[in-house]
């Protein structure tokens, strides 16, 4: 639970940046890019480049694996999944319970109406 | 959040369930385990009270406070958790709309305005995280 406290802590962190949104949204249309690549868009030098990756990569929302020379950048799924959950707790608590708010009302209102015949 | 949910009941039935003891205990409980307690006091500044037990066997209770009640088509409460004690308080906004022989309920979960102020980049995130998820999701599968 601490562990997963900190976790999220570092998905938040890492998301409160433009620039590390602007890669992950970049991630996002095509995977598995290059930090050259990456990088060059967006007008940042490749230091900073890998500064920023260390930010994500820290949070564990992206991997990297090198081929030959070049170092490419994947998305991870499992820290962002957590992220969403615990943007969604409310839906997930509250949902269920309203489907059963309206099942009992219905069933109580149908036996009103039977009363009432 | 926001849900909305459609009714085969009136708001009146609705209401009753929302905003009574006896009401909310009929359908907290059933998946969940038992409700062990439910108060409510129903009119502006009552307090209600409700604490269950999960399958786990873990208990939760909430409490809060009624900021506004009109009977049988507005319902806005504070929402708290004992065992987030200290934590600021959001707020339950529920709306009930006679439609055809039934109801809509429009029930929104939400931070209390200074609370959201402070956290309004949440707001944000919560639309591109869900895009985001996806497509890594995507990839890995």
């Amino acid at each position: 639970m601490v562990n997963h406290e900190i976790g999220l802590d570092a998905v938040f962190a890492a998301l409160s940046n433009a620039t590390r949104r602007q890669i992950l949204a970049r991630l996002e249309d095509a995977d598995g890019q290059s930090v050259s690549d990456l990088a060059q868009p967006l007008g940042i030098k490749l230091p900073a480049m890998l500064k920023q990756l260390g930010v994500l990569e820290d949070a564990r929302l992206i991997t990297r694996h090198k081929q030959g020379r070049t170092v490419h950048v994947s998305l991870a799924a499992g820290p962002m999944a957590d992220a969403t959950a615990w943007l969604q707790r409310y839906e997930r608590f509250w949902s269920p319970r309203l489907d059963r708010l309206a099942a009992v009302a219905e069933a109580m209102d149908r036996q009103k109406g039977k009363a009432r015949k | 959040m926001t849900l909305v949910r459609r009714i085969a009941a009136s708001p009146d039935t609705v209401f009753d369930l929302l905003s009574t003891p006896e009401g909310i205990a009929q359908w907290w409980g059933p998946d969940d385990g038992p409700v062990l307690l439910a108060e409510f006091d129903a009119r502006v500044g009552g307090r209600f009270r409700l604490r269950f037990r999960m399958r786990d066997g873990s208990e939760h209770e909430c409490h809060g406070e009624v900021l506004e009640l009109v009977r049988p088509t507005r319902l806005v409460t504070t929402w708290n958790w004992l065992e987030n004690d200290g934590e600021a308080a959001s707020r339950i906004e529920i709306a009930l709309e006679a439609v055809g022989g039934g109801c809509e309920i429009l029930f929104t979960h939400a931070l209390l305005p200074d609370e959201a102020t402070a956290k309004g980049h949440e707001k944000g995130w919560s639309g591109s995280l869900a895009k985001l998820r996806l497509a890594a999701e995507g990839r890995q599968g």
